[in-house]
């Protein structure tokens, strides 16, 4: 074992040194060269305030403005949570039952799955194009336009699968509303 | 449309690791004069002759070793982290059990997370110290893993290797580089990589938001490259910030198999009969896609009590069930345990596979090394197993299999029903464990069941709902981390050891073949015999229960 010591002490030092701090220094000094706006957490400014992240869900529950799925930690950002409710867990069940007649109620629509489940992460930024397409009438009415210029906002917004293979089609809800607010700005009165 | 998504991806995961195993050959045997200068040097200024050999026993000796160096080192800064630089959230030391359950936890290649790292990490343990281990862990898993092949397909005689030099190689020459190509990937995502600390943002509604962020992209590379799965955020790959696209997701998912798949062809390199790593890579294949498509089937059909559509409970919308799907298997046959949706909402019996997967001992490409020579133990069975059946001698590329090497395979297989049966039947009846427990009925069990599995198979995933730092568990986990990684390590060496001792015989016409199919469907009854059906009474009353009751229409 001791003739091991030296070979162990001097390694662990030397990868901590190499792997802990030469390599995250590294991949952060090129990140903030080459993605500097990824790097520190495409963060959102408006009027030279952080409004946010456009990779992190936050909550709107105005009228106006398309809603995020629900989230289990409300849209905390730390910690980041879920639910981590069992498929047979009475509360998991009854929890979405109370979400969709409340969506139902909201929009007058059928609440598609995404729209009554929480998120793994609890900031999902995302939401099913179904779910958009359903509160449309909603965000319409209460903007006093059209439903059809939102529904085609909200289709100009829709993300496809990579190469139509992988994953699944996304509105992200942070900047649909930002598109929402430049385009049909709120009535100064009510909504 | 599905099933052309899945071959398009096994085929790319297949072509890079062939790719990949073409130059790990190269890097372990130190082919290249400028790599193997700089190894030279590395390795002389630590007091270590690259070209001794080294018995059974000092291999495993030194691998111990440093293990432990890693171990006390990543102790001390979790309990300092609030006194050291690099803390802009001002977060304090963390408790001792959490601390050693934590520094277990990283240096077994495990990343079993009992606490959320945004919350009780600072910056310069997430660098100094989980991704050292990150990467060491799995340096010390693949080097044991090359030093096994070398007993298993070497010349007579030929010896092990050298621990310091394969780590030192693996870490520089196959982990680094890879991980700072996949680092930067994902950095190009949206991953965030900086040293600032949490933005305070107001929303569009006037809400504020504290967003936690940090140096994530150069971490998460090496977390999925070494099946280390420690993620650094609590929610792992399923946060925004983790893996913020579906591009993100595929290279992740990709990266969790790239290294263990590349383990199976270096087998076939190294015995110089590729059809020899072709049978593994069958066997472990044929059970991983078995496993993603139960799992895909049962998360796309849905849970009928929340309603119609696929099962989305626990899941991101832009992932959708198939990447959750194909991440849940990926996950829990590699030894990673990151997950992309969380495993306590998934339908019992796709929980149910990813329990298997863990308690077969994490060979299905298992972790980086240790999922091949976690399989090449079930090889041994199998090849007595056949031996007993036609009445000969059994043989494994040439050298007999005796008593010895039997005795010591099934020593390293009982550390999985010791840790999963044992502990944790303690751990579903002592009153001061059963707190730990979220959800009721069947489900509550399957909580336990899985925690246990996924830390004596080091694979570190969870049922998340489960109250991991309860201290009897950090400490219990804590121990069956290191029964799980260290029970396997010590025996397969000795195995390996032993084997390099034996003369190789040139095959005859009663040899019994280890590659065509029949050695595969073989290998995979052992699996099924010896792995699965000692875990399926105690399944029976988890994640089977919860079905029958679910499909009976029962809620708890």
């Amino acid at each position: 074992m001791l003739t091991h010591l030296r070979p162990a002490i001097t390694l662990t030092l030397g990868f901590t040194l190499l792997t802990g701090l030469a390599y995250p220094f590294a991949i952060t000094g090129a990140a903030h060269v080459l993605f500097p706006a990824e790097a520190i957490g495409s963060l959102i400014e408006k009027d030279g305030v952080v409004i946010g992240s456009a990779l992190i869900a936050q909550s709107f529950v105005g009228a106006g403005y398309l809603h995020p799925r629900p989230s289990a930690s409300n849209y905390g950002a730390t910690p980041s949570g879920a639910s981590n409710l069992g498929p047979t867990n009475a509360a998991l069940i009854a929890s979405v039952a109370e979400r969709r007649a409340a969506y139902t109620a909201e929009n007058s629509a059928e609440a598609p799955i995404d729209a009554v489940t929480t998120s793994a992460s609890g900031l999902d930024p995302d939401v099913s194009p179904e779910n958009a397409l359903a509160q449309a009438a909603r965000i319409a009415t209460a903007r006093g336009v059209d439903r059809g210029a939102v529904l085609a906002l909200i289709t100009k917004q829709t993300k496809s699968p990579l190469l139509g293979l992988y994953g699944e089609p996304t509105v992200n809800v942070l900047q649909t509303n930002l598109a929402l607010d430049a385009e049909f700005p709120m009535p100064l009165v009510g909504g | 449309m599905t099933l052309i998504s899945y071959v398009l991806y096994f085929a790319v995961l297949t072509a890079l690791g062939l790719g990949l195993a073409v130059w790990m050959r190269c890097v372990f045997e130190a082919r290249i004069p400028a790599l193997a200068w700089v190894d030279r040097i590395v390795l002389r200024s630590a007091g270590v002759n690259p070209d001794r050999q080294m018995s059974w026993t000092a291999y495993a000796m030194a691998v111990l070793a440093f293990n432990l160096a890693g171990f006390v080192l990543l102790y001390a800064l979790l309990r300092l982290q609030g006194y050291l630089p690099l803390n802009p959230d001002g977060i304090g030391a963390m408790s001792p059990d959490l601390a050693f359950n934590t520094a277990v936890s990283f240096v077994t290649n495990t990343n079993w997370q009992a606490y959320s790292g945004e919350a009780q990490l600072s910056y310069l343990s997430q660098m100094a110290g989980l991704t050292v281990q990150n990467f060491v862990s799995a340096a010390s898993g693949m080097a044991v893993g090359v030093a096994v092949i070398r007993g298993f397909t070497g010349p007579k005689d030929g010896g092990l290797g050298n621990f310091w030099a394969d780590m030192t190689r693996a870490t520089l020459w196959i982990l680094l580089p890879l991980s700072i190509a996949l680092a930067l990937f994902l950095a190009a995502q949206g991953v965030p990589q900086t040293l600032l600390g949490a933005v305070k943002a107001t929303g569009l509604e006037g809400a504020e938001q504290i967003i936690a962020r940090g140096p994530a992209a150069a971490q998460i590379a090496i977390k999925q490259l070494g099946t280390n799965g420690g993620g650094f955020f609590g929610v792992n790959s399923a946060h925004p910030f983790e893996n913020p696209t579906i591009a993100s997701n595929i290279a992740q998912c990709l990266s969790i198999l790239l290294i263990p798949v590349a383990f199976c062809f270096l087998f076939g390199s190294m015995a110089r009969d590729r059809r020899q790593g072709w049978a593994i890579f069958a066997a472990m294949g044929i059970m991983l896609l078995a496993g993603v498509a139960v799992i895909h089937f049962y998360e796309v059909a849905g849970n009928s009590n929340l309603g119609i559509g696929a099962n989305m409970e626990g899941k991101e919308a832009r992932f959708g069930a198939m990447l959750s799907s194909l991440w849940a298997a990926s996950t829990t046959a590699a030894s990673n345990g990151s997950v992309n949706a969380m495993h306590d909402s998934f339908m019992p019996l796709s929980g149910m596979v990813m329990m298997v997967f863990m308690q077969i001992g994490e060979v299905i490409f298992g972790g980086v090394g240790s999922g091949l020579y976690g399989m090449l133990l079930y090889c041994i069975i199998a090849v007595f197993l056949a031996g007993l059946m036609v009445g000969r001698t059994p043989e494994y590329l040439g050298r007999k299999i005796e008593a010895r090497e039997v005795t010591l395979a099934v020593i390293g297989f009982l550390s999985m029903p010791l840790g999963i049966l044992v502990v944790g039947a303690f751990a579903s009846t002592l009153p001061s464990a059963l707190a730990a427990i979220q959800d009721p009925g069947p489900h509550g069990f399957s909580e336990v069941l899985y925690a246990y599995s996924s830390a004596t198979g080091n694979n570190g995933s969870a049922f998340g709902g489960w109250g991991a730092s309860l201290p009897w568990h950090t400490t219990a986990i804590g121990l069956v981390m290191i029964l799980g990684r260290y029970a396997m390590i010590i025996p397969v060496l000795a195995i390996a050891g032993s084997l390099s001792r034996k003369t190789k015989a040139e095959a005859t016409a009663g040899t019994f073949p280890t590659h065509g199919p029949l050695f595969v469907t073989l290998l995979i009854l052992t699996v099924l015999i010896l792995g699965a059906l000692t875990f399926f009474p105690v399944l029976a009353l988890g994640p089977i229960a919860e079905e029958t009751a679910r499909v009976a229409g029962q809620s708890f």
